[in-house]
């Protein structure tokens, strides 16, 4: 029977297993093939944008803080970078340091989240196990130097609000010594599993070409060879006075979004561990006071683990912004499921979608999935990730490995 | 910044942009007319090799504005293009012809503060619910950012 112009549309979400946020995607299906994607989003929607307008310029930067619980540093260093381009602030080099470091170890304990989940949406939860556990000490760090397991509250416009003390670095780079021999074990097994690779190798390809017209950006962006990082090209915050270098794999595919990942955490590693070594031993301040905020405009854009989170401001001179413009790296991402899950299989769409590490709370957005043969919503995101195991088990029978 | 871009902007629009404004080494701020609105983004997109990373829109109570920003990433620059619209009944030409991405920030834009664009592919809602009043547009100013103290 001919299925030609009768879709199925899966719906996926808006409350759905593989989204940890409510989100819906519509796959539009021809039998098992996705041939078109649609998302809505605003399930979330706290109008965030807005409420900024009736926050003063400090207590902002703990109100974008709360857009996304995982990135919660991002929002505020991209935040704090707009308005001190505004008011043209330069910040001290030990802020620098410490802004870089808080960045950096959100960046792996992101990382590390994303590649636990993503395992689980293979049927491999050792890595799921093995990848929190890991992820652990790194909160751990976080409450040591700021207090809290997430949400730091370290940013300020013109600096940072707490210093790291002397006492607490050896504790850090005990914590990442460790970190370190872990990570490589975990990363040698992703890149060196044949089941992984015949699984994820080729699936939800993303050219260069897609990359420019979605305006896709982070490990999305450098998976497919795009070499861009805002932390390199704007060199924000201490990237510029540490040794360090950009991840690209050429591929685009699912595994290359791993590898970028799971390689970035090392470099991350390296600059902080080189940012403690410019901080130890050493005194300075660690702010510049701002006073009052001109009237005038600022952009600031900081390299989220997902990507580029970008924020304009504008003042009047008042102590409130009269508007704050916030884009969260999803945003663009999410878009390219236009283009990476064309012709691929429902089963490979639970991880196609978890490539781009999607973060609703702060992108705000949705896709469905439908089923063309029966026209019904093809169920809950439990059931994509029961086809994408299942997927996984037989690439795993053929290759005749039984564990 | 680079000379060269101001350069090659002045050469290839020479009249058309109506101010540039450069507030640092970083932030380029180009206004244009919404006639050339199209034009001038296809050249920093793709002669300039601009990332398009997001739109801006601005209530200015007296009008409407949109700030369409490319980072040029090789060269560290964010160039913002300012279009700036009539506020009753605003209407823009749409960016998505030339920039894909440029379609999901356009429909946030019209939900939001109730610019038209034209030749969109789809200007439907993507954060407000379909049933969403008409005509109520969370973003504009007329709008209490958030409830005042004793009303309910």
């Amino acid at each position: 029977m001919s299925t030609e112009g009768k879709k199925v549309v899966v719906p996926i979400g808006p409350y759905h297993p593989l989204l940890e946020e409510p989100e819906y995607f519509a796959l539009y299906c021809d039998g098992e093939m996705v041939v078109d994607v649609e998302w809505e989003a605003g399930y979330n929607h706290r109008g965030i944008e807005k409420l900024c307008e009736s926050k003063s310029w400090d207590q902002v930067t703990f109100l974008v803080e709360r857009i996304c619980g995982i990135c919660s540093t991002s929002h505020p260093i991209a935040y704090v970078q707009a308005v001190e381009d505004l008011a043209r602030v330069e910040i001290p080099e030990r802020a620098k340091y410490i802004r870089s470091i808080i960045g950096e170890l959100e960046r792996i304990h992101s990382h590390l989240l994303w590649a636990g989940l993503a395992g689980h949406f293979l049927g491999y939860n050792t890595v799921f196990m093995w990848a929190w556990k890991y992820r652990e000490p790194v909160l751990d760090i976080f409450e040591l130097v700021t207090g809290n397991r997430q949400s730091y509250a370290m940013m300020k416009i013109g600096g940072v609000r707490r210093d790291i003390s002397d006492d607490d670095i050896p504790a850090m780079r005990k914590v990442l010594q460790e970190l370190k021999p872990k990570l490589e074990m975990l990363t040698q097994a992703v890149l060196d599993d044949p089941v992984l690779a015949a699984r994820l190798k080729g699936v939800g390809v993303l050219t260069p070409k897609d990359v420019k017209d979605y305006g896709a950006v982070g490990p999305t962006a450098r998976a497919s060879g795009v070499d861009i990082d805002v932390r390199r090209d704007s060199r924000c915050a201490a990237y510029g006075l540490v040794d360090w270098k950009v991840i690209t794999c050429q591929e685009g595919d699912v595994f290359a979004k791993a590898v970028v990942r799971l390689l970035e955490c090392f470099e991350s590693i390296k600059i902080i561990q080189q940012c403690l070594d410019n901080l130890e031993g050493k005194k300075g301040p660690i702010e510049t006071e701002v006073r009052e905020i001109p009237p005038g405009e600022g952009i600031g854009h900081y390299e989220a683990p997902r990507g580029e989170v970008f924020h304009y401001v504008r003042s009047d001179g008042s102590n409130r912004p009269v508007r704050h413009k916030i884009r969260a790296p999803s945003f663009v991402n999410i878009p390219t499921f236009k283009a990476s899950c064309l012709n691929q299989t429902i089963s490979d769409v639970a991880i196609i979608l978890a490539g781009v590490d999607p973060c609703y709370c702060c992108t705000e957005r949705m896709v469905t999935l439908y089923d063309a043969r029966t026209k019904k919503k093809i169920g809950a995101m439990k059931d994509l990730i029961r086809m994408s195991q299942k997927k996984t088990e037989k690439i795993k029978l053929r290759m005749g490995k039984k564990w | 910044m680079k000379p060269d871009i101001l350069r090659r902007l002045e050469e290839n629009f020479s009249g058309r942009i109506k101010e540039t404004k450069v507030h640092s080494e970083k932030r380029l701020y180009l206004s244009v007319e919404k006639e050339d609105l199209l034009p001038v983004a296809e050249f920093i997109f793709n002669s300039l090799q601009g990332r398009f990373a997001t739109a801006s829109a601005v209530d200015n109570l007296d009008n409407m504005e949109i700030l369409y920003h490319f980072s040029l990433d090789k060269e560290d620059v964010m160039i913002s293009l300012r279009v700036v619209l009539a506020r009753d009944n605003p209407v823009c030409p749409t960016l998505s012809g030339v920039v894909k991405a440029a379609a999901w920030i356009e429909r946030e834009i019209h939900e939001l503060f109730g610019i038209q664009f034209l030749q969109h592919p789809g200007l439907k809602h993507l954060l407000l619910p379909e049933d969403w009043p008409a005509g109520v547009y969370p973003l504009r100013k007329e709008n209490p950012s958030c409830p005042q103290k004793g009303k309910k």
